[in-house]
């Protein structure tokens, strides 16, 4: 690694850390919302925003901007920890979501707060929607590329498969699929309740080129993101493997239970605990 | 003189969209196999570029027309009304909460596809499609009226939903005709009956206005081009001017705009009583569209025989 890439993931690790505490506020605040995906995926949208996502809070409109979709919408949680983090709207407004009147709403809206490209929550439907843009950038001539993040169990929607087949077929290049592999859904372990393995030979099978990382690693997403915006000629999925709850004990020792289970103040207190900020906070 | 033929209006919208690809580059038209029959193929020859064949997959279609409609185009997205309809919860949270700018088509509305049976005839789409905020939805009568409709999808900003036929439609407008949307459509005057009717059966109801008034009844009719936004005013206004409306649809009589009629006469007092009229909640069947509308007495002679027994005439 070099110096330069040293001191961005040691940024990454620092900021990460404390995205997780927002993240957990929120929802204790909220007194409900899904802690587990949310915490799974917080590393690979902030690295994303951070060093990749031709966008900015001062280009959220911008025609030609890059463009993420979050399909997985219950993890929503992560993504305004993160776009609140650069400035798309206050920090303080995190403390209202889910709450009547709140622009932060339960699952993504468009036009509620800026960053937010499309109504999720209903799974399997952004990959379709991140299609749909990546014809339009093409359309359009301009280079914008189009990311969407999903989750393990997202993907036993049929929508997600018509969808990857339709995106090989149209040879889109610029667009970057990336699948939260946190292995636990509401009934339990995605190997039981419905397998998604060899999701890489699959998604190869449909047109697309892959790679699997460690999606907490932030070398390893990285790599993986540099890679995903070289055109190929084909689209790009990167599998990520994550741990669900990732960053706070009780939660990673029990998957299942913490995908739609608000903390309680006494749990939010030993989380954050476990998540201190070395050096200074925000 | 071609507006003055017969004509489907799956046909009539292919023409359109093909003439407004033209003067409206923003304009994408999107298919799932059936551009053949939907019509879109005229659009899709004439600007293959814009053209996006999705195959049999109708949900990823409205799904990736909800993308290129977020991303500032105007997407037209096409299959029968069965199907596109049925891909119900992708319509409501890819287009309709998302806001982009959608325009859904099905085509092959109701019994008049005829032969292909139930499985095919979308006969509960209305009913879907008005329930979504910010959802407009719109079915034409004739040629003229399809272009208009077109003319105005063409450059209306937001989502919609267009239902057309696969049969032949009599001419009702002339060229002088201007569709507007949120407004009925009075094709003739009456006092003794106001029958309602859009899409298909608009022509079948002019034809038991002539024999209804052999028979001394003087019946209105009037086409309700715009289902969504309903012109409340307007048949408030008409409540009040005839003791009885019948409305006729090709499609569940649950729902559709029979039912939306229904909704505007439950907040006029001493309102005209209403009839409503079409698929009576059964399910469809195969046979020639002519014997369909015949069994389903959604033609001339099987709506005049409405209108009298609603009469007791």
């Amino acid at each position: 690694m070099t110096q330069d890439r040293q001191t961005a993931v040691a940024a990454l690790d620092a900021q990460c850390t404390r995205l997780r505490r927002d993240i957990l506020e929120m929802i204790t605040e909220a007194g409900s919302g899904h802690p587990g995906g949310s915490l799974s995926a917080v590393d690979l949208i902030a690295t994303l925003y951070a060093h990749h996502l031709r966008q900015g809070a001062a280009r959220a409109s911008d025609p030609t901007r890059d463009r993420f979709v979050l399909s997985k919408g219950h993890g929503v949680p992560a993504l305004y920890a993160v776009l609140a983090e650069h400035g798309y709207f206050p920090h303080a407004d995190l403390k209202s979501l889910r709450k009547l009147g709140s622009p932060l709403q339960g699952h993504p809206v468009v036009g509620t707060v800026p960053g937010i490209e499309a109504c999720t929550g209903s799974l399997g439907q952004g990959l379709s929607v991140a299609v749909g843009m990546a014809l339009a950038a093409r359309l359009d001539g301009h280079d914008a590329r189009t990311w969407c993040l999903m989750g393990d169990g997202e993907i036993q929607e049929g929508q997600v498969w018509e969808a990857l087949m339709s995106a090989s077929k149209f040879r889109l290049d610029n667009l970057v699929g990336i699948l939260d592999f946190n292995k636990a859904q509401i009934d339990g372990l995605v190997k039981d309740v419905m397998p998604i393995e060899p999701v890489e030979d699959k998604a190869r099978s449909f047109g697309w080129l892959t790679r699997r990382i460690d999606g907490h690693d932030f070398e390893q997403i990285l790599s993986a993101y540099a890679w995903a915006e070289v055109p190929e000629g084909l689209p790009k999925l990167i599998v990520a493997d994550t741990i669900k709850g990732k960053g706070v004990s009780f939660m990673e020792s029990d998957l299942v239970k913490w995908h739609g289970v608000a903390t309680t103040r006494e749990q939010l207190e030993k989380a954050l605990s476990e998540l201190s900020v070395k050096g200074a906070g925000r | 003189m071609s507006e003055r033929k017969p004509k489907a209006s799956r046909q009539a919208f292919g023409e359109a969209l093909a003439d407004l690809g033209a003067t409206h580059p923003h304009i994408v038209v999107l298919d799932a196999d059936l551009a053949k029959s939907t019509k879109s193929e005229l659009f899709a020859t004439k600007f293959p570029e814009r053209f996006v064949e999705c195959g049999i997959a109708e949900q990823n279609m409205v799904g990736v027309a909800a993308g290129l409609g977020l991303a500032g185009k105007n997407a037209f997205c096409c299959s029968f009304a069965c199907f596109v309809a049925g891909r119900f919860e992708t319509i409501k949270i890819s287009v309709a909460y998302s806001g982009g700018n959608v325009k859904i088509v099905g085509t092959h509305a109701g019994v008049g596809i005829g032969p292909d049976g139930y499985s095919q005839m979308g006969l509960e789409d209305l009913a879907l499609m008005r329930t979504l905020p910010t959802m407009q939805v719109f079915q034409p009568s004739d040629e003229v009226e399809t272009r208009q409709i077109m003319e105005y999808l063409a450059s209306h900003d937001g989502p919609a939903y267009l239902r057309l036929t696969r049969q032949e439609l009599t001419p009702m407008h002339g060229p002088e005709y201007r569709f507007v949307p949120g407004k009925i459509d009075v094709l003739a005057e009456g006092k003794d009956v106001a029958i309602f009717a859009t899409g298909g059966p608009v022509m079948h109801a002019m034809a038991a206005r002539a024999a209804l008034a052999a028979d001394g009844i003087d019946a209105a009719v009037i086409n309700v081009p715009s289902i969504k936004p309903l012109d409340h005013d307007g048949i408030a206004a008409w409540a009040t001017k005839v003791p009885l409306f019948v409305s006729v649809e090709d499609h569940n009589v649950l729902g559709g705009m029979g039912g939306a009629v229904a909704e505007v006469l439950a907040s006029v007092p001493r309102s005209a009583r209403l009839h409503r009229h079409g698929i009576l909640d059964v399910f469809g069947e195969s046979g020639e569209p002519e014997d369909l509308y015949r069994k389903f007495r959604l033609d001339g002679p099987g709506i005049t025989a409405v209108v009298r027994e609603a009469l007791g005439r």
